[in-house]
């Protein structure tokens, strides 16, 4: 397997680096589909015959695992290189479906657990951070950009297998409209034949970004840029920090503040986005004006607004600094939140548009990170970084719903509500986000103590990537 | 690399340099191309199949 070897994906001189987003867009989009459990997840709970809570703890553990993998192998992914790292991720992620749909055949939940919560989290996690910093290294001039344009594929991955996952159950249940009706909901064969379909698809796709995932070339930079330019930028470094002391910085401590109270503050809405708005819009009688279909569309625009977040708003970081991105989506979010508590019931459009605002800065934030990270840290050990970085995600992918469902649960039961009764959660999500917002005024370059002397700038052009 | 990809080749910089990687960008346009639409055809058909249905929000 030697061609998995770091030294082995070295790009020849005059490799094309736009060749290198479709290989990481091509790991990120597969992985993406942990965005779209919901497809069937009603069908698991039939099948199984257990709660809701059970089957919601398959997409937890993935993501505690996506987490937890990512902190701990961010370091042998570095070492490791993008291509062994992506192959090792399709290996997981593949494999985690085949186990889970073993699971699912047999009637045994816990190998659903096993397969695509453990397993399948792990080539989350590993898949995630694989080609981040290889992008960055081929676009240091637009590092926000080329990480958006991979992170973007996070988010676009649950508009693929959504209705890909869709077609795919009513082919397998052979669906008949006339007979099914609007109410139908896939058998547990059918869901198993799926899992085995998209583990092999996925996994193959994967395997072509395996395939051309390229490092740049020890001194490579793009023609024309002259690298000596970031040196007027206070808050971007040309000196680099390791894995383990970049978790010593106070920087890398409000960086993790400002991502869980972004991300928390993001599943306010992700989480509730189809009862809220039914919540919102009520005739006179009671009955909402907004059919469970309408609201199953609001949905599919927030997932729009969150992979277009990624890409645009990172892009942007580019041009007006990381620093005042997070403040904006920090700032601006925690207005839009305001907006929305006390306005958002008068006006669908206001809403509407408020959501959307709102879930492309959640977007935004994870799209911005690994480009800030490098920003503050270099590119030495950025992956690794980042992957400690993903932690905050597993956090608030716990402590989000815990807030949200808490507060809810105070008012009565989503679905059956009014605007009013979000207002404790709403304000609630401003608050966060206002702590997030100090939190990141106080990010300040790293302190010199911290950098790896022997990868000073000097050192460093000789290493290379 | 083939013949096609060969010549997309852009010109080479005027003047020579010594610097191994300053060479001439391998446009590679068929790979290029796949790649974009491996990623980019699946990504349109998600969007556009949603946006079908954000439609009725505004009805």
């Amino acid at each position: 397997m030697n061609w998995l070897d770091r030294s082995r994906s070295l790009a020849p001189p005059g490799f094309n680096r736009w060749l290198i987003p479709p290989a990481a867009l091509a790991v990120h989009l597969c992985i993406g589909q942990a965005y779209a459990t919901s497809v069937y997840k009603s069908a698991l709970i039939g099948h199984f015959d257990v709660s809701q809570t059970a089957i919601g703890v398959i997409f937890s553990i993935a993501i505690v695992m996506l987490g937890l993998s990512a902190a701990f192998m961010g370091t042998w992914v570095e070492r490791s290189g993008p291509r062994k790292s992506m192959f090792v991720a399709a290996c997981f992620w593949g494999s985690g479906f085949l186990v889970g749909a073993a699971g699912i055949f047999t009637g045994q939940l816990w190998l659903v657990y096993l397969g695509y919560g453990f397993i399948g989290g792990i080539g989350l996690g590993i898949g995630y951070i694989s080609p981040v910093s290889t992008l960055m290294k081929w676009f240091p001039d637009r590092p926000g950009m080329a990480t958006g344009m991979a992170i973007m594929g996070f988010g676009g991955g649950a508009l693929i297998a959504s209705p890909l996952s869709t077609a795919l159950l009513k082919t397998f249940d052979g669906f008949d409209p006339a007979v099914d009706g609007a109410n139908w909901i896939a058998s547990g064969d059918a869901v198993g034949k799926l899992f085995l379909t998209l583990g092999i698809i996925y996994f193959l796709v994967m395997l072509y970004g395996v395939a051309n995932i390229r490092v740049p070339a020890p001194g490579w930079k793009p023609r024309g840029w002259d690298d000596t330019r970031i040196r007027s930028t206070a808050m971007v470094t040309r000196s680099h920090v390791s894995a383990a002391n970049a978790i010593k910085t106070r920087q890398f401590w409000l960086l993790w503040t400002v991502l869980f109270l972004n991300v928390t503050a993001g599943i306010g809405i992700l989480e509730q986005a189809s009862p809220m708005i039914q919540d919102f819009f009520r005739a006179e009688n009671g009955v909402s004006t907004v059919s469970a279909a309408v609201a199953a569309g609001f949905v599919g625009l927030l997932s729009i607004g969150n992979m277009a977040g990624r890409f645009a708003w990172s892009s942007a970081s580019d041009v007006i600094g990381r620093k005042r991105i997070y403040m904006l989506y920090l700032g601006a979010g925690a207005v839009f939140y305001v907006v929305l508590a006390f306005f958002g019931g008068g006006s669908m459009l206001l809403f509407v548009a408020m959501a959307v605002l709102i879930i492309s800065f959640y977007g935004g934030g994870f799209a911005t990170a690994p480009a800030y990270l490098k920003d503050l840290f270099g590119t030495f050990q950025v992956g690794a970084i980042h992957g400690r970085l993903l932690t905050a995600w597993s956090a608030a992918g716990i402590a989000g719903p815990l807030i949200v469902n808490g507060l809810l649960d105070a008012q009565g039961k989503p679905g059956t509500m009014s605007a009013a009764n979000y207002t404790p959660v709403l304000l609630t999500m401003v608050a966060l986000l206002v702590i997030g917002f100090v939190a990141s005024t106080l990010v300040k370059p790293v302190d010199a103590k911290f950098h790896e002397p022997e990868l000073e700038p000097a050192a460093t052009a000789m290493k290379g990537a | 690399m083939s013949t096609q990809e060969q010549e997309a080749f852009e010109p080479a910089a005027s003047g020579g340099t010594s610097d191994p990687y300053d060479v001439p960008v391998d446009r590679a346009p068929l790979r290029l191309a796949f790649g974009w639409l491996l990623v980019g055809a699946p990504l349109v058909y998600g969007i556009i199949t949603t946006l079908s249905r954000v439609g009725q929000l505004f009805q």
